[in-house]
């Protein structure tokens, strides 16, 4: 690609970074926040087998950050002439990056957070079983940052 | 940072089979010891072989403990500081035996479970192979043999191993990979540095000849301790009330068995926060010293149901439970 093609589509190189950045920020933190809740499992699991039902929930809550990132990331591409719509100019191709930035970033920062926050609730489970809907509630509040910038991120890219 | 997530989640569940202060008065309310040894092998105790065998019992405890520990940390390096006190048991123990020739079996003179084999120190001291011992243990063992083999003063050699111990212990807190690592080691050395410095002053040494017998360790003066010490047990107490280590004070006042009981209990105190850790060593370094205090208290309480003490008497001797 020669610059001069580059610079014809700089609008849809914007929009597409912030594709790939709502996809592999949030992405990347949802999979440190899995894994991290996996392993955690795995400890009360070699030795509690029966709490895998529960502990695979809470393990699973910080992957919800990698499918909002997806999510706007498919939106933006609807919109940008690669699963539909019209190729962005420049500045439009500018505001699609910056729509994307809040789900990458607070998906990667929330995601991590709610995984730490999952660990420590899947000790609290192995400590009283019976606790499973406070021990799923403490991690659950970290989601609340991750979803109001989604919403950020999908609002502004639809007005886009 | 290495995390320990998957060990911590391990250790939660551990924690559940710790005794609790329920089980103590359980213990506490059984008729004989049997019955409190029954008590314990229906709780898991002695490897659930079933065992009322109390010695046997209890070293399967103690074995789990850091079985346990080999399985989630692999060589358990890291848990070392936990075993340095057995190490240096075990070179007093290599060299006395090796001047007395006292022929009694290894097992009732060396402990199991140290950073090295008690075999190996046994060994090294007795063909007065230092060299072979690790760095920090090399020249206290050789001046505390060749100070055994000229003077015969097993209180001497007995100083400079408990002060060789106390200094490894403290460096080592300095270089722990675990802030709960440093407060075991530093709650060991002060406490030890108390003892010390107590039967130092009651066998008749000056401030002057007691300060170089003990390790520095932070908000304790060696001076001031070793000066206190010439007041006895309330002496060295009116000194630490005025440290971090007041709570120790009235327990020491009242008699020794008192304080060592309230050293356990602060160090449970202190290490009781990494219940609420989750990725850190530190959990697992409370495991093992919880774990450790917990088969102390449950031996206190067997020997006092044996010779039949009055059951008050022995629970007061009973440590704090963490679990």
């Amino acid at each position: 690609m020669n610059m001069g093609m580059l610079s014809d589509n700089l609008g849809i190189v914007y929009a597409l970074l912030g594709a790939a950045l709502a996809t592999f920020l949030a992405g990347s933190g949802s999979a440190i926040g899995v894994g991290m809740g996996g392993r955690a499992a795995a400890g009360v699991l070699t030795e509690k087998p029966e709490l895998f039902a529960k502990v695979l929930i809470l393990q699973l809550l910080p992957g919800t950050q990698g499918i909002y990132g997806l999510l706007v990331a498919f939106v933006v591409l609807g919109k940008i002439g690669i699963l539909g719509g019209t190729a962005p100019t420049a500045a439009e191709g500018l505001l699609f990056l910056a729509a994307c930035l809040p789900i990458g970033v607070a998906g990667l920062i929330s995601a991590i957070h709610q995984g730490k926050a999952s660990v420590a609730s899947i000790s609290l489970l192995a400590k009283r079983p019976d606790s499973f809907g406070r021990a799923m509630l403490l991690p659950a509040m970290v989601e609340t940052y991750a979803i109001l910038a989604l919403l950020v991120s999908l609002l502004t890219v639809a007005r886009l | 940072m290495k995390d320990y997530i998957y060990e911590v989640a391990r250790i939660r569940v551990m924690e559940n089979g710790l005794l609790t202060g329920a089980d103590f008065e359980q213990l506490l309310a059984a008729p004989d010891r049997n019955a409190a040894l029954a008590y314990l092998a229906d709780k898991g105790w002695g490897g659930g072989a079933g065992t009322l065998d109390a010695p046997a019992m209890l070293k399967a405890e103690e074995d789990a403990a850091w079985a346990l520990m080999r399985e989630l940390l692999g060589d358990g390096r890291e848990l070392d500081i936990l075993r340095l006190t057995r190490d240096y048991h075990n070179l007093k123990a290599a060299v006395k035996d090796g001047y007395a020739a006292s022929g009694l079996p290894p097992e009732r003179l060396y402990l199991e479970g140290g950073t090295i084999p008690a075999e190996e120190i046994r060994e090294a001291v007795r063909e007065e192979h230092f060299d072979r011992l690790p760095d920090a243990m090399q020249e206290a063992a050789a001046t505390a043999w060749q100070t055994l083999s000229r003077t015969g003063d097993g209180q001497l050699c007995d100083t400079i191993l408990d002060k060789a111990a106390l200094d490894a212990l403290t460096a080592a807190a300095k270089e722990a990979p675990d802030p709960v690592l440093a407060i075991y080691a530093v709650t060991t050395a002060v406490s030890a540095d108390i003892r010390i410095a107590l039967r130092a002053a009651a066998a008749g040494k000056s401030a002057a000849e007691i300060v170089p017998m003990l390790a520095e360790v932070p908000d304790i003066n060696s001076t001031l301790l070793a000066e206190a010490a010439a007041g006895g047990r309330s002496g060295a107490a009116e000194y630490l009330r005025s440290t971090p280590y007041g709570v120790l004070a009235d327990a020491l006042s009242r008699s020794m068995s008192a304080f060592d009981c309230a050293c356990d209990n602060l160090m449970i105190e202190r290490i009781r926060p990494q219940k609420s850790e989750a990725l850190t060593l530190g959990p697992l370094a409370a495991y093992v010293i919880a774990r450790e205090t917990e088969i102390k208290s449950v031996r206190l309480l067997l020997t006092g149901l044996e010779n039949g003490l009055p059951r008050e008497q022995i629970r007061e001797s009973l440590r704090q439970c963490y679990g």
